[in-house]
């Protein structure tokens, strides 16, 4: 009975990474949550499969109300699409100044793919209150609410998005480019160029296939 | 920061390359639905889909710097998944609401022969 009390208790899970404070541990951290992120973004990528799904089976079904054809402005989808794919670049200049250690550079970056977001999202607004306006809400048809379901998915998104972009930002005016914050700065890369790929399949079979057919 | 976690970021031209090519594969979609080019509509959808599919297959290696690195091969991994899954349930409700679309929707001398049935 003494014996056993005088044992350690044995560890079943790593309580603490052993390496901790040097570079490989370090390393195998920022895995960790890099992998979570991923697998938190693959599960995303689920959802809007589902609904890109569900739009490719009832986008047909128009109950005598409009088609794609009657809605769709393509020249400002076309303005939205590079918005989109402006920020993307801009978040990935962000970046790139952030491995310089350039916290000006990176903020500045940040705020221009910011802004492109909300043109995004104006543009957006716009398409749905004018939709909205004129009669084709998510009631109308199968084709209205599948089209509202995975563009408004989207488009909260890109809302959670900036209101992330927001945050990250007033986290690196208190803090500056500290560890966290650099994985902060790289999981929501990942968000936001992730939202663009997927706009690419919105637009691609939404907009441009629905216009067509 | 080490040479490990630098690998991912990309540098300043595999940004500049893969903006350029999605602008390309963005243009042109957009050119054949506006300029109304074509006059076969399932080639058209045939190729928008396929620029949309080699546009994401450019953001996932220059800009979320996908490798098929065994480093890191998780993510590489969990993509795979992903994707197969995907599939299934893509391919798998429009080839069967398609099927039922077909078969289940009583036409209507369908329904006046079951009526008149003895």
């Amino acid at each position: 009975m003494s014996d056993t009390g005088a044992n350690p208790p044995k560890e079943f899970f790593v309580i603490e990474d052993p390496h901790h404070g040097d570079d490989h541990g370090e390393h195998h951290h920022e895995t960790g949550t890099m992998l979570g992120f991923w697998i938190y973004l693959m599960s995303d990528c689920l959802i809007f499969g589902i609904l890109f799904a569900t739009y490719a089976v009832l986008g047909q079904n128009y109950a005598a109300g409009p088609a794609p054809a009657d809605l769709f402005e393509i020249e400002k989808i076309l303005l939205a699409t590079f918005a989109l794919l402006f920020s993307s670049i801009t978040y990935g200049f962000a970046v790139l100044r952030m491995d310089m250690d350039d916290l000006r550079g990176t903020v500045l970056w940040l705020i221009v793919t910011g802004l492109f977001g909300a043109g995004f999202l104006y543009l957006e607004f716009q398409e749905f209150s004018h939709l909205w306006h004129i009669g084709a809400t998510p009631m109308a048809s199968a084709f209205l609410s599948s089209f509202f379901f995975l563009v408004g998915t989207h488009g909260l998104h890109v809302l959670g998005g900036s209101i992330w972009l927001i945050v990250l930002l007033m986290q690196l005016g208190q803090r500056g480019l500290t560890h966290e914050n650099k994985r902060r700065v790289m999981c929501l890369s990942l968000f936001w160029h992730f939202l663009d790929l997927i706009w690419i399949g919105v637009f691609s079979l939404v907009y441009l296939t629905g216009v067509l057919l | 920061m080490s040479d490990h976690a630098k690998g991912g970021h990309g540098t300043f031209k595999s940004y500049v390359v893969g903006f350029l090519l999605s602008v390309v594969l963005t243009l042109i979609p957009f050119w054949i639905v506006l300029g109304d080019v074509m006059d076969n509509t399932a080639w058209a959808v045939a190729i928008i889909f396929a620029m949309g599919a080699t546009q994401m297959m450019v953001h996932i290696h220059y800009f979320l710097h996908v490798s098929l690195k065994v480093e890191a091969g998780w993510q590489v991994m969990s993509m795979g998944l992903t994707i197969l899954l995907l599939v299934i349930v893509m391919a798998g409700s429009i080839w069967v609401m398609f099927n039922l679309d077909e078969n289940m929707m009583p036409a209507h001398e369908q329904i006046e022969r079951v009526r008149n049935l003895p």
